[in-house]
């Protein structure tokens, strides 16, 4: 069982102070094993923070991120899936999932996590999985009228990943999960 | 007893021994060994006796010991609450201080401030509902500062930075802070320095307790109080200060903005007036850290905006949209000179955007022209271009307030930034997104079919340019890849059944790259190739329209 964290969109300071304090007594260190980051943190102080959850953090860049030395994309493999991890803004238009299932492709992962858009979606189709887990903080979003701070827990076994969506909405947080299976034989179609 | 005999006795001795380091003791003495209950029944009595010791006796540690214990008396034990507002201590503590200090004229200041200090901790303990108590001392204390002029002394700072902590700790609510009158006065007396560690202190306060401040007026005092933060204050050369440590207190002003709000819209609108006012004095170096926030306060103003018509007086709101994309503009406008021109760049695109949802034409547009200029004049380097470029056509691409002309203008212009970005796989990238500019979802205005199709031909053709280059042996091997993704955006439109994109192109584009002698040294087109073909596949086998269009195309 490997835990994997991910998150993004939290444009600390400009658009949001810090993580909601739900969210930050949830995210205990030593529990999480990879934490996977969409990008738009925006400075070091949450990078930091990000550290001391789970010292193996994988970023990429965000439109507004600080640190300009974060890759565009990234790819690893946990268990046996290939994930790929891309900010978003790249690709356009943006959130528009036929256009991220190409990113998927040029990837070459099953499943792909992006950002961008401060909405969950969790797309399941014939070449993989297109995951956004949404904005950490909640920040304002040109696309999005009503974001809920949202992030993602995926639990990786093997050809096995449930994902846990965790959203406060109204005060509480919601959780809700989704499971994919990857066929063995095949690369890519899980 | 001990009230009428044995305390006036002692005290009696003590006066007259007329020997300082006894009376230092023996008063200490007195204030450990009898009881609590005594004390405060006694108050009168000791307190009476301090002016007479000599002078050279540290009175000030026996008053701020005596105050403590009773402090703590008070915290252990809430029953005994009454009995000090029965003998009046607080009168009577502050009267004795008074009196000390006035009878030592030269105290220094840190014992004054010690002494004021120990009783405004006792006052918030015994008595946490009487704000103008605590008022009353930062006034006395205000008074003794008055004839010293700026402080030097670091204890005594120190001593008066845990003076204003105490109260902020105690109600865990700056606006219960800010109540008290006196308080920003103490303020005033800390050189530059220790002002901005106060005001540090603040904002931690304000944040660790989730405080939200919500009238402009206690948005004025607050800024006032940690004005230490937002300007150079009275500093010619501007301040001395660890950029590290600089960054995080101005983040943490950033932080700050997000804690200042109300739901009515006109209150609001006044708070952002007011951080705009403010944060313009604070020089270039502090605005890349304050507009972004105060911008993003402001567009949330926006949403929050009655619809026009719903408007139940029918008068003229004072705040409109239109003024609040002046403000914007106001404010944005400030960045580029810092230099901060790709931060501008940005909130230029999440303003037109705004704007765009708001049905503001003419709005919208400028914001546009002022993010083309600034790409046009300030953003030189190939990698921003490319990311500044996918910022321009993703924005524009989700604009549908644009009549005919001005969406005609803004798409030529980023298909022609498009086509001279510094390296061709980038240019052929930006081209072909640029096809969705052509393409709305929604919309069937915005629906060319024509130009979607030039578009991708005009990828093909840097594609092909690139692949000579390549071939030459000059240039990026895996040009072939440029192919598999036009071909992936071929296939985006074709499902769309845009009539332009006909089955034959598709066909022929597909033979095209199979065609290709590179592609077997070239593993990832090999894969990508490979994983779009298994695409059509699978939208094939959906069954269904798109099945049908998918069966079409002979691979």
């Amino acid at each position: 069982m490997v835990l994997v964290l991910a998150l993004g969109d939290l444009h600390v300071p400009h658009r949001a102070a810090d993580l909601p304090p739900k969210f930050k007594s949830m995210l205990v260190p030593g529990k999480i094993q990879h934490i996977i980051c969409t990008g738009n943190l925006c400075i070091k102080e949450i990078h930091d923070y990000l550290k001391t959850i789970c010292p193996d953090l994988h970023i990429v860049r965000g439109e507004f991120d600080e640190d300009a030395r974060y890759p565009e994309n990234k790819t690893l493999t946990i268990g046996q899936f290939k994930l790929g991890l891309c900010h978003g803004h790249q690709v356009i238009p943006w959130g528009d999932l036929d256009s991220l299932a190409m990113l998927q492709r040029q990837l070459g992962v099953d499943i792909l996590v992006t950002g961008h858009t401060h909405q969950f979606t969790a797309y399941k189709h014939e070449g993989g999985v297109v995951i956004n887990p949404g904005s950490a903080t909640g920040a304002y979003s040109s696309i999005n009228q009503d974001v809920n701070p949202s992030f993602v827990l995926m639990d990786i076994d093997g050809f096995r990943a449930v994902v846990y969506v965790y959203e406060l909405i109204d005060g509480e947080v919601k959780v809700d999960k989704i499971e994919f299976k990857k066929p063995p034989t095949s690369n890519s179609a899980p | 007893m001990y009230r009428d005999t044995v305390l006036p006795r002692v005290l009696e001795q003590i006066v007259n021994c007329r020997d300082e380091i006894a009376q230092y003791y023996l008063i200490d003495c007195i204030i450990q060994v009898f009881p609590d209950e005594y004390h405060l029944q006694t108050l009168d009595v000791l307190l009476g006796a301090c002016p007479q010791l000599q002078p050279s006796v540290d009175i000030m540690t026996v008053l701020s010991r005596l105050m403590e214990r009773l402090s703590n008396y008070a915290a252990l034990n809430a029953e005994v609450l009454p009995y000090f507002l029965q003998v009046e201590a607080f009168s009577k503590l502050n009267n004795a201080i008074g009196k000390v200090i006035e009878s030592q004229e030269d105290m220094p200041i840190l014992s004054a401030v010690t002494l004021y200090s120990s009783l405004l901790k006792f006052t918030l303990h015994v008595h946490p509902d009487r704000l103008d108590y605590a008022d009353q001392v930062l006034g006395s204390c205000v008074k003794q500062l008055s004839g010293k002029g700026k402080i030097n002394d670091t204890r005594a700072t120190k001593e008066i930075v845990s003076l204003l902590s105490a109260p902020l700790e105690k109600y865990n609510d700056v606006v219960t802070a800010l109540k008290l009158t006196n308080y920003p006065l103490v303020v005033e007396y800390l050189d530059n320095e220790t002002k901005r560690i106060m005001a540090t202190v603040i904002i931690r306060s304000i944040m660790k307790n989730n405080t939200l401040i919500t009238t402009a007026e206690k948005v004025e005092a607050l800024l006032e109080l940690i004005k230490g933060l937002i300007n150079d204050l009275d500093e010619p050369q501007g301040l001395e200060v660890d950029e590290n440590d600089f960054e995080e207190e101005q983040n943490s002003v950033a932080r700050l903005v997000h804690m200042l709000y109300n739901d009515d819209t006109e209150e609001m609108f006044k708070i952002i007036s007011i951080l705009k006012k403010h944060f313009l004095t604070g020089g270039p170096k502090r605005l890349k850290f304050t507009i972004p926030p105060l911008v993003v306060s402001t567009l949330k103003l926006i949403r929050r905006l009655p619809v026009e018509g719903d408007n139940p007086f029918g008068k003229e709101a004072s705040v409109t949209a239109t003024k609040i994309f002046q403000f914007l503009n106001q404010i944005i406008e400030a960045l580029p000179n810092v230099p901060s021109p790709d931060l501008a760049f940005r909130l230029y695109l999440q303003c037109a955007e705004a704007a765009n949802k708001c049905d503001e034409e003419p709005i919208a547009y400028e914001f546009f022209t002022q993010a083309y200029i600034l790409y046009e004049e300030e953003i030189s380097d190939s990698k921003a271009q490319v990311t500044a470029l996918q910022l321009i056509i993703g924005t524009l691409q989700r604009m549908h307030v644009f009549g005919v002309e001005n969406r005609d203008t803004l798409t030529h212009k980023a298909t022609g930034y498009s086509a001279k970005l510094l390296k061709k796989p980038d240019q052929c990238r930006a081209v072909y997104a640029c096809s969705h500019l052509f393409w709305l979802e929604d919309h069937e205005t915005i629906q060319d079919g024509d130009r979607v199709l030039l578009c991708l031909k005009r990828a093909l053709k840097i594609a092909n340019s690139a692949q000579q280059i390549a071939s030459s042996g000059q240039g990026s091997a895996g040009s072939v890849t440029l192919f598999i993704e036009i071909l992936n955006k071929y296939l985006y439109f074709y499902e769309k059944g845009i009539p332009q994109i006909t089955v034959e192109s598709v066909e022929s584009l597909i033979q095209l790259i199979k065609n290709e002698e590179s592609m077997p040294s070239d593993p990832y087109a090999e894969s990508l190739f490979a994983s779009t073909l298994q695409f059509m596949e699978f939208q094939k086998q959906k069954g269904g329209a798109i099945g049908d269009r998918y069966e079409e195309i002979k691979v």
